[in-house]
This record gives C-alpha cells, sequence and structure tokens, in this order.
C-alpha cells in the first residue's frame, strides 16, 4: 500500500476478536473515507456498477439540503413574525439563520448521536457492516418535526422508530414502515398534548396567562449576540417581547379547517406559502426548495418518478371530488392549493419514494402512490383531529404495498401458468 | 429484412469497455496445448471415465471420456496430438485432459452420414458417438440435452451483445457450408422449428440472412438482447413442459463439419480482448486452447485478471488454464484490488455505471478501462426497479431472487425461474447497487428445482 494515510488507518485498526463493537464503528468510518479494495469473486460479474448503497443514499441527503437550509432560515422567521420584529423576509436575517440553527443543531444532533448509535450497536451485534440506511432517515426526522421538540421526546421517538421499526425486522431493507415516519407518528400519538394544536409550530414563545410572549434568549443566543455587536448588526437582546396583535400561531391548514380558503389565504398570501414563509415542520413548507430536491432525485434516477407522479394524480382527483362534494368549507378548497398548504410535495418527493417501503413493481407503485394522493388527501380534509393526512396515509400503503405487489406478481403468474397450459 | 418482423427490446444497456478486438482474423501458432474440461459440463460427475492415458496419441475427435450415467455421450478430443495430462482438482475431480497438438492436426475420419434419408434415432447415434453431443444444451436449466426427447425448438443466436463480444460474422465466414448443414442437420432433430435470432443494428453475414430451413428473427436492442435466452423468451417461451434445445454459431459450424467433411473439426474463432491488452483481435485456434498461449505477450502490466468468455458471466481463470468449452472470448482485465478515498462519493476514475449520479452521460461512446473493484459492500436488497430496467424479459427479478433465497418453489416456478440462466440475470448483478452475487442465487435455484423435478 503506497498511501500513508491507509497506512496509518491500518495502524490503527481495533482488534477484531478483543473490541468487536470499536472495530464495527472503525470498519464503518475508514469504508466512509476509503472504498474498500474489495474485487469480484471471480464467480459472476468481474466488473461493478460504479453505484453502491452510500452514493445512493448520500444523492438523498444532498438533494435535502435546499430544505435544511430554508428551514434553518424559516424558524427565525416564524420566531420574529410573531414577535412582531423583522417582517419582511430579507430583515434580520443574520438573526434569523442563527435563531434557526440555535434550534436545529441539537435537534440534528441528538437524532444522529441516537439513531447511529443504535444502528452501531446493532451492526455489532449482527456482526456486519454498517449499513447506510440511517443517513437517510437521520436526515429526514428533523425536517419532519416542529421547531420546538423537546429533546427527550425526539430520543424517545427515534428510540422507538429504530428499533422497533428497522432493527426488529433486520435492518436497513427489511422494514415494513418508513422510518422516519414512525419517529414522527410516535411524537404524534405519544405526547398529543405538548405538540400538537396550533402552538408548536412557531419557535420561542412562552404561554403566560393564556397569552403569548417571546421566551427568553438563552447562552447561545448571547453567544451569537456578541459577535454581531462586534460587526455593528441587529442583536437579539434580552427577549420577553409581546407577540404581535392577533398572533394565533395556526398554519394554513388549520385555518382553512375552520373557514376553508379564504381564512387561509387572509392571514398568509398565497405567494408565501409557496415560497414557505408560513409556520409547519422544519423542512416541509418551501415548495421550491423541495421540487428542486425531487427533479434532482428524479434526474438522477434515485427516487421513482412513477410514485411522484402518481401521488399528484391521486391527489388531483381526489381534491376534484371534493371539490364537486362540496360540504364544508375545506372541501371547497379549490384542489390545486392543496398542493401550497401542508406537507404534500415533502412526502411526496422524500417519505413515499422510500424503495424499501414502497411498492416494488413498476405497476404497484403507479396504484401506491395514487392510493396515498386519494388517502391522504380525504384524512387532511374530513378528519377533524388531524389537520395533516400524508404521515398516516403512508404508513398505511407501506403495509398494503406488500399486498399491491402480490397481486401484481400473481398477475405475472397467472399469465405464465395459462401459456404453459397452451404449450402442453 | 422486414421491418414489420423486428423484435425491439427496449430495455437492456450496453456496457462500453476499452479493448474491443480489431475486425481481423489471425491464425495462430502459439498455442501448442489444449485441453477438455469435464467441469465445463453443467451436471457432469466429478471424476468421468477416461478412455485415454497419459502418452497416447490421439486425433481430432477420438474419444476422452465419458461419465458414467450417460455412458452413450462421447466427449471427444478437439486437436491430435499426445495426452500430456490428466490433471486433478480437489477430490481427484478431473478438471483438465491435455492435449499437445499436432503441427498438423490429423483428423479421424467420420463414416459418410446421409442425415436426409436416415432415422431421427440414426442421426442421435451418430452424435453421440462421434462427440457432436455436448455441442447441444438443453433449456431450463442449461444442460446436456437429453438424448430420448425430442426438443419442442432449436434456437441459435447469431450475435452477442456482451460487452467486447465477438461479432460471429468472423466465425462463419469461410464456414458457410458446414454452418449450413449444422442448420439442416438440427432441424432432422427437432418436432418444431429452428430459430435463428438475427441482430437488426448490424449487419450479419449472408450465411445468417440467406440460412435455409430456419425460421430468422430480427431482434434490435442493448445488451442482453443477443443472448439466446432473451430471443427464446420473446419467440416461444419455455416451461417445464416445453424443453428447448440451444447452440452456439461455432457449435453449429463443427456440428455441420461432421457430416459436410467427415470430421471432428474443433476450430474456434477467438476473441482477444481487454483493456489490458496490446493488440485485442481474433485469433484462429481450436476449442480448449491454453489461456497464456493464446494471449502471449500481448498483456501490459501486471495485477490482471483473465476471463475465459465475456466480464459479466465469463470465468476467472489462470493463464496456464484453458479456453471454456462453450466460449470463444478472453477478456483480460485490471484486478481492482486498491483503496479509493471517497470514492464512493468523489470518484477520480472514470467507471461504467447506469446510475446519472455519474458524469458518464456526458461522455457518449466513451469506452472505459473497467477494473474488477466492486466498487461498494455488499448490502440488503434496497432499491427496487433496477433490475428490470435492463432485463427485457416479463419477468420480476427481484422477487424472483428472494424467492430462491426463501426457497419458495412455487414462486420461483411461476415468476418464470425456467425461462432464465447465469448469463441472462449477469447485467442486473452489474448493476445491482447492493451487490448481491446474482448468478449465483439464480444457480442455486435451478440446483434446487432440478433436484425437485
Amino acid at each position: 500500500m503506497k498511501n500513508p494515510l491507509i497506512n496509518f488507518f491500518k495502524r490503527i485498526e481495533p482488534d477484531k476478536k478483543n473490541s468487536p463493537f470499536l472495530h464495527t464503528v472503525y470498519e464503518g468510518f475508514f469504508t466512509l473515507a476509503f472504498t474498500p479494495d474489495h474485487v469480484t469473486s471471480g464467480k459472476g460479474v468481474h466488473i461493478r456498477d460504479g453505484m453502491d448503497l452510500k452514493r445512493t443514499m448520500v444523492m438523498v441527503v444532498i438533494a435535502l439540503q435546499l430544505c435544511y437550509i430554508f428551514g434553518t432560515y424559516n424558524i427565525g422567521h416564524q420566531h420574529f413574525l410573531a414577535l412582531g420584529e423583522y417582517q419582511n423576509w430579507w430583515q434580520g436575517i443574520h438573526l434569523k439563520i442563527a435563531y434557526g440553527l440555535i434550534q436545529l443543531l441539537p435537534i440534528w444532533v441528538v437524532t444522529h448521536v441516537v439513531g447511529l448509535g443504535i444502528e452501531f450497536y446493532y451492526s455489532y451485534k449482527r456482526g456486519h457492516g454498517i449499513e447506510e440506511g440511517y443517513l437517510v432517515t437521520g436526515a429526514l426526522i428533523p425536517l419532519i418535526m416542529p421547531p420546538d421538540i423537546p429533546l427527550w421526546i425526539l430520543t424517545l421517538a427515534i428510540v422507538f422508530a429504530v428499533i422497533i421499526g428497522k432493527e426488529a425486522f433486520g435492518g436497513t431493507g427489511m422494514n415494513i414502515l418508513n422510518v422516519a415516519l414512525l419517529a414522527r407518528v410516535f411524537v404524534f400519538f405519544a405526547y398529543p398534548a405538548s405538540i400538537s394544536g396550533d402552538e408548536v409550530w412557531i419557535s420561542g414563545l412562552d404561554k403566560v396567562d393564556g397569552r403569548f410572549i417571546g421566551a427568553e434568549y438563552g447562552w447561545a443566543h448571547q453567544f451569537f449576540d456578541s459577535i454581531f455587536k462586534g460587526v455593528g448588526w441587529d442583536t437579539f437582546g434580552a427577549g420577553k417581547q409581546a407577540v404581535v396583535d392577533g398572533f394565533s400561531g395556526a398554519t394554513p391548514l388549520a385555518l382553512a379547517y375552520q373557514g376553508g380558503w379564504e381564512k387561509a389565504s387572509a392571514a398568509y398570501t398565497a405567494s408565501d406559502m409557496w415560497w414557505g414563509l408560513i409556520p409547519g415542520s422544519i423542512g416541509e413548507t418551501s415548495k421550491p426548495a423541495i421540487i428542486i430536491g425531487a427533479l434532482m432525485l428524479i434526474g438522477m434516477g434515485i427516487a421513482s418518478w412513477r410514485i411522484m407522479v402518481s401521488m399528484v394524480l391521486g391527489m388531483s382527483f381526489m381534491g376534484l371530488l371534493l371539490n364537486w362534494w362540496g360540504a364544508t368549507p375545506f372541501m371547497e378548497v379549490p384542489w390545486y392549493y392543496h398542493f401550497y398548504m401542508g406537507s404534500f410535495l415533502f412526502a411526496m418527493a422524500f417519505m413515499a419514494t422510500d424503495p424499501v417501503t414502497a411498492a416494488g413493481t413498476q405497476r404497484g407503485k403507479w396504484i401506491y402512490g395514487f392510493l396515498i394522493g386519494a388517502i391522504g388527501l380525504i384524512i387532511r380534509v374530513l378528519n377533524p383531529a388531524y389537520p395533516e393526512g400524508w404521515m398516516l396515509a403512508i404508513l398505511f400503503m407501506n403495509v398494503i404495498a406488500p399486498l399491491i405487489d402480490y397481486i401484481v406478481l400473481q398477475g405475472n403468474m397467472r399469465r405464465r401458468a395459462r401459456r404453459a397450459k397452451v404449450q402442453a | 429484412m422486414d421491418a414489420d418482423n423486428i423484435i425491439r427490446l427496449r430495455k437492456g444497456y450496453n456496457i462500453l469497455l476499452d479493448g474491443e478486438a480489431a475486425p481481423k482474423v489471425e491464425a495462430t501458432k502459439e498455442v501448442k496445448t489444449y485441453a477438455l474440461q469435464p467441469p465445463n459440463f453443467p451436471g457432469m460427475s466429478p471424476i468421468p471415465k477416461l478412455l485415454v492415458e497419459e502418452g497416447q496419441i490421439v486425433k481430432a475427435g477420438d474419444p476422452l471420456f465419458f461419465e458414467k450415467l450417460h455412458p452413450d455421450v462421447q466427449y471427444v478430443a478437439p486437436v491430435s496430438g499426445e495426452v500430456i495430462a490428466t490433471r486433478r482438482g480437489p477430490k481427484r475431480a478431473i478438471t483438465e485432459i491435455v492435449i499437445l497438438a499436432d503441427k498438423q492436426i490429423q483428423y479421424r475420419e467420420l463414416e459418410a452420414f446421409d442425415y436426409n434419408n436416415r432415422s431421427r434415432e440414426d442421426l442421435v447415434r451418430f452424435l453421440l458417438a462421434n462427440g457432436g453431443w455436448p455441442h447441444i444444451r438443453q433449456r431450463p436449466f442449461n444442460v446436456l440435452a437429453s438424448t430420448d426427447e425430442v426438443p419442442a425448438n432449436i434456437f441459435i443466436s447469431t450475435f452477442d451483445t456482451a460487452p467486447l463480444a465477438p461479432d460471429l460474422n468472423h466465425a462463419v465466414n469461410g464456414r458457410e457450408k458446414a454452418f449450413q448443414t449444422g442448420l439442416d442437420v438440427l432441424g432432422k432433430l427437432t418436432s418444431g422449428k429452428v430459430y435463428l435470432g438475427l441482430n437488426a443494428a448490424g449487419a450479419p453475414s449472408k450465411a445468417f440472412t440467406e440460412a435455409k430451413n430456419v425460421e430468422l428473427r430480427w431482434f434490435k436492442g442493448k445488451h442482453p438482447a443477443g443472448n439466446v435466452g432473451v430471443q427464446i423468451h420473446h419467440v416461444e417461451p419455455i416451461s417445464p413442459q416445453r424443453r428447448v434445445w440451444t447452440l452456439g454459431v461455432q457449435d453449429v459450424i463443427t456440428l455441420g463439419g461432421m457430416f459436410s467433411e467427415r470430421r471432428y473439426n474443433a476450430e474456434r474463432v477467438v476473441a482477444l480482448t481487454g483493456s489490458e491488452l496490446n493488440d485485442p483481435k481474433y485469433v484462429r485456434t481450436y476449442l480448449g486452447a491454453n489461456l497464456g498461449e493464446l494471449l502471449g505477450g500481448n498483456t501490459k502490466g501486471e495485477n490482471l485478471r483473465v476471463i475465459s468468455g465475456d466480464v459479466l458471466s465469463g470465468e476467472k481463470k489462470d493463464p496456464a488454464q484453458f479456453l471454456n468449452f462453450y466460449d470463444d472470448q478472453i477478456t483480460v482485465a485490471q484486478e481492482g484490488n486498491y483503496y479509493e478515498m471517497f470514492g464512493w462519493l468523489l470518484p477520480l476514475k472514470l467507471r461504467p455505471s447506469v446510475s446519472r449520479t455519474f458524469p458518464n452521460f456526458l461522455l457518449p461512446g466513451f469506452r472505459f478501462r473497467a477494473d474488477t473493484n466492486t466498487h461498494g459492500e455488499k448490502r440488503a436488497f434496497v432499491m427496487t426497479g433496477q433490475y428490470e430496467e435492463v432485463l427485457p424479459m416479463d419477468i420480476f427479478p427481484q422477487y424472483l431472487f428472494k424467492a430462491i433465497l426463501a426457497s419458495d418453489f412455487e414462486k420461483m416456478e411461476g415468476l418464470g425461474i425456467y425461462e432464465l440462466v447465469e448469463e441472462d440475470v449477469a447485467l442486473c448483478e452489474f448493476v445491482c447497487t447492493s451487490k448481491q452475487p446474482l448468478q449465483e442465487i439464480l444457480r442455486q435455484g435451478l440446483d434446487m428445482m432440478q433436484e425437485q423435478s
């Protein structure tokens, strides 16, 4: 071996027998730094495609980066909007980003430390290499959480999702339910009081005597303040400001549920909803960021365009049907405005397309996506308990996906059997 | 060629590699040793009954051995000369019977056999006794053709779409008469038809396009459109009740020569290919030629892998070993036993890939210098729809492989395992993101099904 760096890494390699856990972790990081020197066995193919699972997964993470950038900004933007400061999107950008980072970084770190820790442990237990599935799961989870999620709830949710949802089934590639969504659904059903309703979508507000006020800023904000002061920019200050009059914190979906598109668009303009300057889960609000990510995934051939297209068709179909019915104000929301609100696009691009939990046959993917689109909108519009439907629709269809594939395969088997009978 | 009659295959992928054989056929005098290798025949018992001893002089066409279970099938010498070695592998299995060839090949003269007026039984007996039979393979399972069954049809693909595969026009050039005779003989062996698959994207030799007593079928598409298994699927699919035979073009020529030239002439045009050759070309030699002698000083550099066959479904060989019975190509590739820093993320070397995450689409027609690195580690099945994109058959490969791993016989049969052999799924194995050994899995499944039946 010529490369001195490899020689160095090989020298610090922990012994596999004496410290198997360390060895597993070492190998995980080593293969991240260096593609191993494995060659094809000589039985079967002699050359292999340059694509592997690491690259596949990292491409998805890259496609998510715009959502991360915008999400970071929007956490801060929504915070200041509620307090009536820096109302325009370009004002106080440095404060908004600093605020978002202070909120998002701990969530990201906890997600990865907890999730990867479990992943490492199970890889060591099974005695095989660390698989890359969690790279994407870990990138998705922070984006679908409310910005104020308590870290202990997040930890419990990840432990539940990774152990029960994935490792219990045998690890990456074996799970039936989407792991990231399982973490979200755990938060929703286990802690409904602290993590649903109108209050959770905007970060840094306290409720005192039934009225919101801004929370006190912590040491991290003061640290940024000391920098901002140095360059002469605006600072966070002490906090505890009063919120603007008429502030509710409600998302467009919650408003639309009460009073249709009129009420939702009275609080937020369609363009705000499109660009993502609205309260919501961290990564789901900016439609352009998501669409660019989705186009990247389709362009690279990583996510199934069939699922995405059929999901759009499914939702449009159901939207038109509900428009025609029109029994409640929410049903009368023009079908195309449903794309502006909530997390449809994020669910479409990054959640429904998970190849492990989606239908595996090409024909099955059309059915799978269409049904998610249709069922998700039913839950969004007709279910008063929960204003957003994609999480439940996707998990439901995850369970149904093997059945869809089964039917498609039965068709193939029947065709073959019939042909054999004709020939015989 | 009638434009309406072309079977167009949309799915598939051509792996473009550096080291295509130059379109000229050279005679070679370099090769001195040839071997018949019992492991080349699927289902062969490890220790067949030898009919020759070391030091014995044989003529081309003299029987060398037979298998105790099928004593009527004779395996004959491809060249004349002295038997210099019978090499054994693990558990004393006979792996090679090596012949030091004469400068001028002596042929055993065969009886003049009038296949037009003799019975099918006599014809079968003639082929069995004189070494023609092992050239015929039977599907499902890709095994030795059974002697007591009449095949539904016989299929021959006249083109090979595998990476760097030889252009079979060179093989038939000058042997047109033997090829046509071979086709005529095959016509007497089946109750159905003899199908010839032709390349609609190329310029097939007149020996193919004007062949008589056969059905021509034109195919247009990327690899594996040239695989006979894919062609069968689109002409008349196989089922367990419907066995078919397949032959390579050069096997048909050898078979025909037994009648038109009255000798077992196992001459082979072999393509020497691969990026690690100084001079990739075609050579005229005989079946079972020694690989090292064939390559001579043609290779460059060290740390090479010599493959009998193509890079997708060939066999890794030592240069001291021999060309496999059914192969007409040798590929030499660079071994890939190196570490690559962040190779999965920012590869420094160009590599073939179907993935659009590489900038390969900017280089249409670029010929890659591929090595044997796996470019990643084995993982569970994660991606879906990848295999379907490169397999132009009405089959769900991923579900078939899962059925094999679960030993679900009913599903294996239902999902079409009988229609596949290893070479058909080789491209699926190449594109597999999870680096699964799909050809091995398929063989495992085929063996299971064969035991059951």
